[in-house]
């Protein structure tokens, strides 16, 4: 039998980079992300000093390019002379590590609590919901700060309450896709098909809700980020010596009048992250919107 | 209308409650014991030790503590601070008014800012300037607040020497607070100079504060605008020669607003948790620094009741701009 040469429909991949490259902000955003990414996971091998090494002799050295700058300490030294260099190499390291922390545990209970609740309405849902609605009542960092609190300061414990206090976006989200799809005609198709409720819940319904989901993840990413740092400058998060970004400027604070750069450099390099995987989700949205896709 | 407000009601009792719970076990939940940490001594005698679980309360059944805890609530005991000893209630009304007043000029600066910037963006959709603005906006967005607030000092008060670094205003001018705010009391103080220095306190912690509503707020407003002008009724305006800015102004920005409006309300929960940050740099009297500082000292009655009061201030607003948008959109009442 003669076979007939078709070209293969594009991958589902190659359809979604097609729309993502469109938004050059968005690839900058990606390229900006691997190289802290890299930075991270090679911090031993590209940091020129340990983060913790402090050379008594220079302290508060200011950055190269200013008079009196060293090339062995790029950025300056803080005030026990630790390369400040170094100490944001490895604070990549526990943004992003925060940030994965957290976007995995709020999104999986989130998910999963907003997929219970979407899926079998009534009085689950409506418990659920107001649980919801108590933890939006208080403003997000303020009950992150109480918990750690409670919890005791340090990161691990300010990541339990960051990814708590973030969690009802995903749920809120999760029900209202879960409810827009549930009623669609391939939904009945599988449920009359036989399909269990496991099956209906996570093979069939879920998958279809991903796109609003992957983009709230990435903010929330850039949130749990920004709200670790802030925990950490208000001395309720990652402890020093550990140079964590917000840590780092917490202990610098004091210096800001004679050595700008102690503040400067670890707010720069939050920021520039932040900034980079918010460029991605408005990537990633254009390319997982289907509304936005044809205008 | 009525059955609307009945509606909303009903959803938000249950949550006032649900806020009082986590309220109450939270200071329950703590490490250590209670009397040990309220009376700041080490070694107690047994005895006292049960006349002060005593005279506390605390050695009745839990459901009876938390009974007893909302009844006050509900007749405005929110507890004493156990550092000062003075009322949470006195406390939160004494310094609300500075953090009303920093919220209310940063949204003002937000609002005054951000929606022209989104119209303008919008209108010049995919030139230069429409991608100047959103970087920008874009910028403001991922802005970690605390450290723009440091920069800001660094160049302004520090370099500059143009703005004060921190509290309200200059200790010169002294008078007693009449409406707590202080543009206003500095005003009917009479006193030469006292407004302008209330004023340059005031400037950076608002720039500060208004930084991510404004960006919100542009984008928002952007991206509603855009909607907009894509529909019919703005070309038929167009067709009828009707000029440029009467179009956008009038016709397209009043049905864009309604969106907008939505985002300035969802704001207040972000305004509040920006001054947490925002008061602790610029060392602004405020709820916000009284919280943080609260955490610190382990005051936890004031922690305690701090947290019902600010949560009741989000689900009052919140419920207000419910209200608002029931009477400005009919659609939603139903």
């Amino acid at each position: 039998m003669a076979t007939v040469e078709t070209g293969t429909a594009p991958s589902g991949f190659s359809e979604f980079w097609y729309y993502f490259s469109r938004n050059t902000g968005a690839v900058i955003g990606l390229a900006i992300f691997l190289v802290v990414l890299f930075v991270a996971v090679f911090a031993p091998v590209v940091a020129p000093h340990a983060p913790s090494a402090q050379n008594r002799d220079i302290l508060l050295l200011p950055p190269v390019f200013m008079e009196g700058g060293q090339w062995a300490f790029p950025l300056g030294t803080d005030a026990v002379g630790r390369d400040i260099l170094s100490r944001l190499i490895y604070g990549a390291r526990f943004s992003l590590f925060i940030g994965v922390v957290v976007v995995t545990l709020s999104v999986l209970s989130g998910v999963l609590i907003g997929l219970v609740a979407g899926y079998f309405r009534g009085r689950v849902d409506t418990i659920i919901m107001r649980v919801m609605d108590i933890i939006l009542a208080f403003p997000s960092l303020l009950l992150a700060l109480v918990l750690v609190a409670v919890l005791g300061p340090g990161l691990v414990n300010a990541m339990i309450a960051i990814a708590l206090v973030n969690q009802p976006h995903f749920v809120r989200l999760t029900r209202a896709a879960v409810m827009t799809e549930k009623t669609k005609d391939y939904v009945i198709a599988s449920q009359v098909a036989g399909a269990g409720t496991m099956r209906l819940m996570f093979l069939t319904i879920l998958p279809n809700c991903l796109a609003p989901l992957i983009v709230q993840a990435t903010l929330a990413f850039s949130a749990a980020i920004l709200d670790a740092a802030a925990l950490g400058f208000l001395g309720m998060g990652a402890q020093p010596p550990t140079p964590e970004w917000g840590t780092m400027l917490a202990e610098a604070r004091e210096f800001i009048q004679r050595a700008w750069w102690v503040v400067t450099f670890p707010g720069l390099a939050i920021l520039i992250t932040v900034l980079a995987i918010n460029l991605m989700g408005d990537g990633l949205r254009d390319a997982l919107d289907p509304k936005l896709k044809r205008s | 209308m009525f059955r609307f407000l009945l509606g909303r009601l009903a959803v938000l009792i249950p949550t006032f409650i649900g806020v009082s719970i986590i309220a109450f076990s939270f200071i329950r939940l703590l490490p250590g014991d209670p009397v040990m940490l309220m009376s700041g001594e080490r070694v107690m005698a047994p005895e006292r030790h049960a006349e002060i679980m005593h005279e506390l309360g605390l050695d009745r059944p839990l459901y009876i503590q938390y009974f007893d805890y909302l009844g006050n609530l509900v007749t405005g005991d929110f507890g004493s601070s156990i550092v000062t000893k003075r009322p949470v209630l006195d406390d939160f009304l004494q310094l609300f008014p500075a953090t009303i007043e920093l919220s209310l000029c940063a949204i003002i600066l937000a609002v005054a800012l951000g929606i022209p910037a989104g119209v303008l963006a919008a209108v010049k959709r995919g030139t230069w300037l429409d991608q100047t603005i959103m970087g920008a906006a874009l910028v403001g967005y991922s802005m970690p607040i605390f450290w723009w607030g440091l920069l800001l000092i660094i160049f302004f008060s520090g370099y500059l020497g143009w703005t004060p670094v921190s509290g309200r205003i200059s200790l010169m001018y002294f008078f007693p607070p009449v409406t707590g705010f202080m543009l206003i009391d500095s005003l009917l103080s009479g006193q030469s100079g006292a407004f302008r220095s209330a004023v340059s306190y005031l400037i950076l912690p608002t720039i500060v504060l208004a930084t991510i509503p404004l960006a919100v707020i542009a984008r928002q407003t952007r991206s509603a605008m855009l909607e907009v002008l894509g529909e019919d009724y703005v070309r038929t305006a167009r067709a009828k020669g009707m000029s440029p800015f009467r179009v956008i102004g009038v016709h397209a920005l009043r049905n864009a607003m309604i969106p907008v409006i939505t985002t300035i309300g969802l704001q207040v929960g972000v305004l509040l948790a920006g001054a947490i940050l925002t008061e602790t740099i610029f060392s602004w009297p405020g709820i916000g620094k009284w919280m943080v500082d609260s955490v610190f000292k382990r005051d936890y009655a004031v922690v305690q009741g701090g947290l019902m009061l600010i949560a009741a201030v989000i689900m009052f607003v919140n419920l207000a701009v419910d209200l608002l948008y029931g009477l400005i959109n009919p659609r939603i009442r139903n």
